[in-house]
């Protein structure tokens, strides 16, 4: 009876090691067509080219596995996946600051990843000048992973899943630094959001409620100057009026150029996806999309400094600000949002 | 058996031996080689980390724990006008004793009456994405949050600085205006040309330390003990263009 038993375990646990080494790998669907780059109908020339970073599907799938995988953080317990959630665009939804190792929390609130490639500086204070180098201030910030870059190296080449993934993309075994950057670009760089129903709409393949139609005449009246279509970003750093937050004391661009105007400016944020990346503006310190037009109908809010594209807006009536959060409500992508190519290659759903 | 085996291999061999002897003569090679080395001192003293201590022009006395710095974009100037460039980096550091010296191969034989070079990283370089090599981050001399290279790293202690412990840090960078570091070199050489002949040639470069707390701007440790962002660092960028100078040359074909 014993020894059946036994046998039935044994039996069991056998048909899970088979089931999941056999389950598929999510990976393997990825061909080249998936991986391919073509500038979408309308948008400009990007800022970051593959030219000096060729794209392979072996890339790809490697800097896809350095997103998700733990293996950056000081303590392998957090991954750039962990603040960066596909469904929310990439950013951290309902996170007012970015959560790092630890349990800590930083200063500004999780940007969304999409559409990098048009961007011609990274961070809210545009302090990073090209997409490959970005990934190292994550990695090396000791409240987001506190690690170095010295030290992911030698666990990746202890690792024998990434030594036969650097050479399944590289051709031979050396791993550094600087293709372990350029992997994490391909697959960053590929987040490319522009299935939104606005697109559509744009495209003539959907139509838009009355309120939606509203809504996107009053934001190319209101907001377009700065979160220009088709990025809904101008790239660039500006005073959007909100007060000082005194605990967090964050002088923005201003700490980047040393410029004493540039203080307190922000890279203008993409509104792509905007419905899901709450919370808002920089410090995340508005809930919903209500609340940041509530912000910028009334100009008493506003602290001095504010840039001046922000009297264009004006007074905003309830139904004016309904229907443009209706029209901001098309930019949702949700194919971008569950495309598999860029979903978590660790998850197992069994 | 054997014997057919040994055939075989001393055929081989000399199929592999042939062409050597018989093509070498023809191709004449008319490139040589440029050895360059540093010479790190203070004033007329050797640099010696850590240990020794030396003088400002203030009197005031410091030790230097740490010192490095880019060069690249190096560029002989040919008295027959068929110039040599190279766009490639060296990070130099007392730190390293083979850092101090640099090979520059495949120099066109001829005769050279000046070297230039800029002491920095071009401001492309700063802009296109990872690098590996001298240019890798992980040589610590890279600003990832302002992203750009240091180009010079000047550490050490004053009894007069006021930065916990009397240290001094001195990390220069930048390659936008208004505050551009990247500082171009040439010196002369028309007096002791380097004369590329199918051989190697060396320069001997001394790099004198003290000029980068000394002109146009005297650097008081007391006041200035930290330049670590754009804030100052033209100051010390004006004083270390002026810290190299030529010390030998010497052609091997002489």
């Amino acid at each position: 009876m014993k020894i059946n038993k036994l046998y039935i375990s044994l039996t069991l646990i056998g048909i899970n090691i088979t089931f999941l080494s056999f389950k598929e790998d999510p990976n393997k669907k990825i061909t080249l067509k998936d991986i391919t780059f073509t500038n979408p109908k309308g948008f400009p020339k990007p800022n970051y080219n593959f030219d000096n970073n060729k794209l392979s599907v072996e890339k790809f799938i490697l800097g896809k596995t350095l997103f998700y995988d733990n293996i950056l953080s000081k303590d392998n317990s957090v991954n750039c996946g962990t603040c960066h959630q596909q469904f929310a665009a990439f950013a951290h939804i309902d996170h007012k600051l970015s959560h790092g190792i630890y349990a800590k929390i930083g200063t500004r609130n999780v940007p969304a990843l999409q559409n990098l490639i048009w961007k011609d500086s990274y961070m809210w204070d545009g302090g990073v000048n090209n997409l490959e180098v970005q990934p190292i201030n994550p990695i090396i910030n000791p409240i987001e992973m506190d690690e170095t870059i010295e030290n992911v190296l030698i666990k990746l080449k202890k690792d024998s899943t990434y030594v036969s993934l650097f050479k399944k993309a590289y051709k031979d075994t050396i791993i550094n630094s600087q293709r372990l950057l350029k992997s994490l670009a391909q697959f960053t760089g590929l987040l490319i959001s522009v299935n939104s129903r606005y697109d559509k709409y744009m495209n003539k393949k959907d139509t838009f409620s009355i309120s939606e139609k509203n809504g996107l005449k009053l934001f190319k009246t209101k907001c377009a100057n700065c979160h220009t279509e088709p990025l809904f970003t101008d790239n660039s750093y500006r005073n959007n009026g909100i007060k000082i937050d005194t605990l967090l004391n964050d002088s923005g661009r201003g700490k980047i150029t040393g410029i004493e105007k540039d203080n307190q400016t922000f890279k203008v944020p993409s509104l792509r996806n905007i419905e899901i990346t709450y919370p808002y503006m920089h410090d995340g310190r508005y809930k919903t999309l209500l609340q940041v037009l509530n912000h910028y109908s009334d100009t008493t809010n506003f602290e001095k400094n504010e840039d001046t594209s922000l009297h264009k807006i004006g007074h905003l009536t309830l139904v004016e600000k309904t229907d443009i959060i209706a029209f901001l409500k098309t930019l949702t992508d949700r194919a971008f949002l569950y495309d598999k190519r860029f979903s978590d290659p660790f998850v197992r759903y069994n | 058996m054997k014997k057919t085996h040994n055939i075989f291999v001393f055929c081989t061999i000399l199929l592999l031996i042939i062409p050597q002897f018989s093509f070498t003569p023809i191709v004449k090679s008319v490139k040589g080689q440029l050895q360059i080395n540093f010479k790190h001192v203070v004033e007329n003293e050797l640099l010696k980390l850590d240990s020794a201590y030396y003088k400002n022009e203030l009197g005031q006395s410091f030790k230097i724990s740490k010192f490095k710095y880019y060069l690249g974009e190096i560029h002989l100037k040919s008295v027959q006008g068929k110039d040599y460039y190279s766009k490639s980096y060296f990070l130099v550091n007392e730190d390293e004793e083979s850092s101090k010296q640099i090979t520059l191969n495949q120099i066109p034989n001829g005769n050279y009456i000046s070297i230039s070079f800029i002491l920095g990283v071009d401001s492309i370089d700063n802009c296109s994405g990872a690098k590996s090599g001298a240019l890798d981050p992980l040589n610590a001399m890279f600003w990832a949050w302002n992203t750009g290279y240091i180009f010079l790293k000047l550490e050490g202690n004053s009894p007069v600085s006021k930065s916990p412990g009397g240290m001094f840090e001195y990390h220069i960078g930048g390659y936008k205006q208004p505050s551009n570091c990247i500082r171009k070199i040439e010196l002369d050489l028309t007096k002791n040309p380097i004369i590329i002949n199918n051989k190697v040639s060396f320069l001997e470069l001394k790099t004198n330390l003290s000029e980068i707390l000394k002109s146009p701007n005297t650097i008081d440790f007391s006041i200035l003990s930290s330049v670590t962002d754009s804030k100052n660092a033209d100051l010390i960028a004006n004083n270390y263009k002026d810290m190299f100078s030529v010390l030998s040359v010497k052609n091997e074909n002489q």
